[in-house]
């Protein structure tokens, strides 16, 4: 130590002095809040846990209602006349007569006669194989394919069919089983929201006793930088800061696995999409794919979980120093 | 750096005592009362001890003054403010207008020596470039140019007791208040800190020391204060 005069720093600015060498290993602005400990790292693995099951049940969800829009798609699409035999009629007339009147009308742009032996065929699930259905009075089914740019009026081609054949002929629309299926994709979306919440809500609680824990941890910290001049807010900010780098981490290594998981998952279907299993499964599932929207969720979620373990610690440091 | 600034008073031309105890009593809880009816004040531009034996309560009245104890009884006015009701907002400021030295230094452990002296002025969310010449210069004149990078869990008692004393100077306080400062340095590095505290008393800081050191006393001619069975003698 020398015996010059102590510096006077307010006497002279900073920006007129060279600035002095410094050691090339100074560490000038480490993080206020001590962030290496065990409780950080186990809050870590649990924010990544739930950000994970969060980022799945999105992504399940996700399939499931673009399955089921899928499904809704291609079942709009169609429609069906039911052509039933009548005593004393020639069935095959009375089909040919609806398919007639069908194409006839506008917005319609295929239709399609399932033969005897088709409508038979889709009997055989409930009634087994190997039975001669002829004397059975087997409805015939006739599958018309709407224009996907005009809505045609169904009610009038409705209309028509039980002027034309009544009591012989009618018209599906689907509208029950798209009502129903709608019904269960709304579901589907409104339980995995739900559970999404909840497991947010849960991510939330871990930060708020973690962050308790952190602040009772710190005691001293939290006492020097309120000595030092550091005010309420500064003193969160900086505890927000140390948690939201623990949420982003957490929240990546989450999603980072979900979104693997799903990957994998999409994978494997694929490759086992030639089985007769395979075939069960992209009956259900589609592709089972999510697609870039079931993969902007699962990072959104990533996003939120990281966002919400900063805000929450907030919150929680404010109250703490009230 | 000016001393005593206006902080409000009504008392026009004379200038404010930097701290003012009117019949402060101070007890933990329910326990006896360690602090009995002080009343002093600080001038600004001062220069005082404060001593008493150990246990005699040196410490609890400089956390008074620093303002993280509240009295049981009396008025304790800090840069001219009566503290019973002040908020958080205005504590802070009050406390960006002193500097304190602990005992037990209170270095960060998790921070360089170079984070830890700078933290006064971090705090004030200023940029790190703007303070680091002010910084490395205390820090070499203090002898910790060569340790700025370390932990304070690797530095010596007395390298820690010069860190935590730059910490206490680098925000230019008006009030430094300084408890046991050289209790753990040789004599002639607690000279040379003596030495720094009357410069900075010369530059216009209102300085009190507690110590029980006497012949860190004797070397200057300053008020002091002597606090025996709770209560406070003033000696000039």
């Amino acid at each position: 130590m020398n015996e010059a005069r102590p510096p006077a720093p307010a006497r002279r600015p900073p920006q007129a002095q060279a600035e002095p060498a410094l050691p090339a290993n100074l560490r000038r602005n480490a993080p206020l809040v001590p962030t290496d400990s065990a409780a950080s790292r186990a809050l870590a693995a649990v924010i990544a846990i739930l950000t994970f099951l969060a980022a799945l049940c999105a992504g399940a969800a996700e399939i499931a209602v673009s399955s089921a829009g899928q499904w809704q798609g291609s079942v709009s699409r169609e429609v069906t006349v039911q052509v039933r035999p009548g005593a004393g009629r020639d069935i095959e007339a009375d089909v040919r007569r609806a398919e007639d009147l069908a194409r006839a009308a506008p917005g319609i742009v295929g239709a399609r006669i399932f033969s005897k032996g088709e409508s038979e065929q889709l009997l055989e699930p409930w009634l087994g194989t190997g039975l001669d259905l002829s004397d059975l009075p087997v409805p015939r089914l006739i599958a018309l394919t709407l224009s996907p740019d005009a809505r045609p009026d169904l009610s009038a081609l409705r209309a028509k069919l039980s002027e034309a054949l009544p009591g012989i002929a009618s018209l599906d629309d689907h509208a029950l089983w798209l009502q129903r299926l709608s019904v269960m994709a709304n579901t589907l979306a409104g339980i995995g929201i739900g559970v999404v919440l909840l497991v947010l809500f849960a991510a939330g609680l871990a930060v708020v006793f973690a962050t308790r824990g952190a602040m009772a941890g710190n005691r001293e910290v939290v006492e020097v930088l309120h000595f030092v001049g550091a005010d309420d807010d500064y003193i969160a900010k900086a505890f927000q800061s140390r948690f939201f780098r623990l949420g982003l981490r957490g929240g990546a290594l989450g999603s980072g696995a979900a979104l693997l998981v799903c990957a994998v998952a999409g994978l494997l279907a694929r490759a086992w999409r030639t089985g007769p299993a395979g075939e069960e499964i992209a009956a259900l599932f589609g592709t089972f794919q999510i697609g870039w929207q079931g993969y902007a969720v699962i990072l959104f979620i990533g996003v939120i979980a990281s966002l919400v373990t900063g805000l929450v610690s907030r919150v929680t440091v404010r109250r703490y120093l009230r | 750096m000016s001393a005593g600034k206006n902080t409000g008073s009504l008392l026009s031309g004379a200038e404010e005592p930097v701290v003012r105890f009117e019949s402060v009593g101070m007890r933990y809880g329910l326990g006896p009362e360690i602090l009995s009816d002080l009343s002093f004040e600080i001038a600004p531009h001062s220069f005082q001890f404060l001593t008493g034996p150990s246990g005699a309560g040196k410490t609890t009245l400089l956390r008074l003054i620093l303002l993280s104890v509240r009295p049981t009884r009396g008025l304790v006015s800090v840069f001219g403010e009566e503290v019973s009701d002040i908020s958080n907002n205005a504590l802070t400021a009050l406390r960006r207008r002193m500097g304190v030295v602990f005992q037990d230094f209170r270095l960060l452990d998790h921070l360089t020596t170079y984070e830890n002296v700078a933290l006064p002025l971090r705090v004030q969310e200023r940029a790190e470039t703007s303070y680091r010449a002010e910084v490395v210069e205390l820090l070499r004149w203090v002898g910790l140019g060569e340790r700025m990078h370390v932990l304070p869990p690797l530095l010596s008692g007395g390298e820690k007791q010069r860190a935590a004393i730059a910490r206490a100077l680098i925000a230019r306080p008006e009030l430094l208040l300084a408890d046991e400062p050289t209790g753990n340095v040789d004599p002639s590095l607690a000279r040379r800190l003596l030495r720094l505290f009357m410069e900075l008393n010369r530059l216009g800081t209102s300085v009190l020391i507690a110590t029980h050191d006497y012949g860190l006393m004797d070397l200057v001619d300053a008020r002091r204060m002597v606090l025996g069975e709770g209560r406070l003698r003033i000696e000039t």
